[in-house]
């Protein structure tokens, strides 16, 4: 276990960024961190030795974090918006904001698209990679991808209607 | 490589991962198409932005309840309370003698031989790096028949892509009566679960499915058309009662 920290401790940083972004709240990103680095930790000697290491934390970091959404769900904690609920408050959002910052944007993804954005676009995952991490198939990841940025652009372009007035 | 431009190159191009033989296809594409160049161009933009907005919480120092030199430290003190305590229950069952035997583990002792020999399957097999199966689910064909014929039965190796399991591939065990398989399969974050078969003798349990759990190992069993089944894995309930529903349903129509 000697080279372990060598190894895992360069991801934190970005472990703990993807974190904060999924959740927004400093405390509950950390715990969901550290709740991974100890699975990690546990399974280390499981993990492929050919594997991207990168990848596999973010897969583990990933299931943390649904089987904590499931645990909140069973006991009855508000979520945040599902992709179903998301048109009404969208619409109110759009109506009572004017000038949104992206972060604010991003929270108002469907949660399966923003970990999508967030994995390939900040992270860093290649598409294969992501798909392992998320467990899903690629073209999910694609489509996920898509629906999610093209979104997030509607929820940003609302803020400055002005100019886009200007360059017609 | 020169197919029709889709939605998968344009997100390609916005993060830089057009494969290069495709590469000349999709910048002609967006060169006679402005409206898509503006859209790649923006949605760059986007990304761009959301890095940079980002960027500051990857650059903060990593807080020491996160280090990993901590969390080992952490992970021994844990072990070694854990030790203590078997200490104690030695002690205690010494004390207690023949009485002391009632503080074994009492949902295993309650849980049919199969279900034990099933968990004692799993915890041999599931550690191997190296030599997890011994024929891979390359081969699944072939391994399907080879169980069958050894298990004088059809048997299928159920697909639980959707439960998010991997087949790995599976061996060929044995037990009093004859020959048993365990097949085993592998999630996205590398954990393993096995799916152990064996012919019933009618006392491995009824349609319904019942779980024990064992020092982190839990498991599900019951029987189908005379077939025993136990999935056994990491103590995740939930996580196994669906692969165990998946399973059900596929021997069921069948």
């Amino acid at each position: 276990m000697r080279d372990v920290a060598a190894l895992i401790e360069p991801h934190i940083p970005a472990l703990r960024r993807y974190a904060w972004a999924l959740l927004r709240d400093e405390a509950a990103a950390d715990d969901l961190v550290q709740d991974c680095l100890e699975r990690a930790l546990s399974r280390w000697q499981l993990r492929r030795r050919d594997g991207n290491l990168r990848a596999w934390l973010f897969a583990i970091l990933h299931n943390r974090f649904i089987s904590d959404r499931r645990r909140d769900r069973r006991r009855g904690v508000p979520l945040p918006l599902e992709e179903g609920s998301e048109t009404a408050a969208v619409a109110d959002a759009e109506s009572a904001v004017v000038r949104r910052d992206l972060l604010e944007a991003l929270a108002l993804l469907p949660e399966e698209q923003r970990a999508v954005v967030l994995l390939v676009g900040v992270e860093d995952l290649s598409y294969e990679d992501a798909a392992r991490a998320l467990g899903i198939p690629i073209g999910t990841v694609m489509s996920r991808l898509s629906r999610g940025r093209e979104k997030l652009r509607r929820y940003i372009e609302g803020e400055r209607p002005g100019i886009l007035r200007r360059v017609k | 490589m020169t197919g029709p431009i889709g939605e998968d190159d344009i997100q390609a191009a916005v993060d830089g991962r057009v494969e290069a033989p495709r590469c000349p296809v999709v910048q002609d594409y967006l060169a006679k198409n402005p409206e898509a160049a503006a859209r790649v161009a923006a949605l760059k933009e986007q990304r761009e932005a959301l890095r940079a907005r980002l960027a500051s919480k990857a650059a903060e120092p990593i807080p020491a309840r996160l280090r990993v030199a901590n969390l080992l430290a952490q992970r021994a003190r844990r072990r070694q309370q854990l030790f203590a305590r078997a200490a104690a229950v030695v002690a205690l069952l010494v004390v207690g003698g023949a009485g002391g035997w009632t503080l074994r583990d009492m949902t295993l002792d309650r849980t049919p031989d199969m279900t034990r020999d099933a968990i004692a399957a799993h915890r041999v097999f599931v550690v191997e790096r190296r030599h997890p199966v011994e024929v891979a689910a390359s081969e699944e064909a072939h391994l399907v028949q080879w169980l069958s014929n050894r298990l004088g039965r059809k048997l299928v190796a159920p697909d639980l892509a959707r439960e998010g399991w991997r087949l790995i591939g599976g061996r060929l065990l044995s037990f009093e009566g004859g020959p048993a398989a365990q097949l085993m399969y592998e999630d996205a974050a590398g954990q393993r679960m096995t799916v152990y078969l064996r012919p019933g003798d009618g006392k491995s349990g009824g349609a319904e499915f019942r779980y024990a759990e064992a020092n982190g190992v839990g498991a599900f069993w019951w029987s189908d058309d005379g077939l025993g089944y136990a999935v056994s894995g990491p103590a995740d309930r939930q996580k196994l009662l669906q692969a165990a529903e998946a399973i059900h349903a596929q021997v069921a129509s069948r």
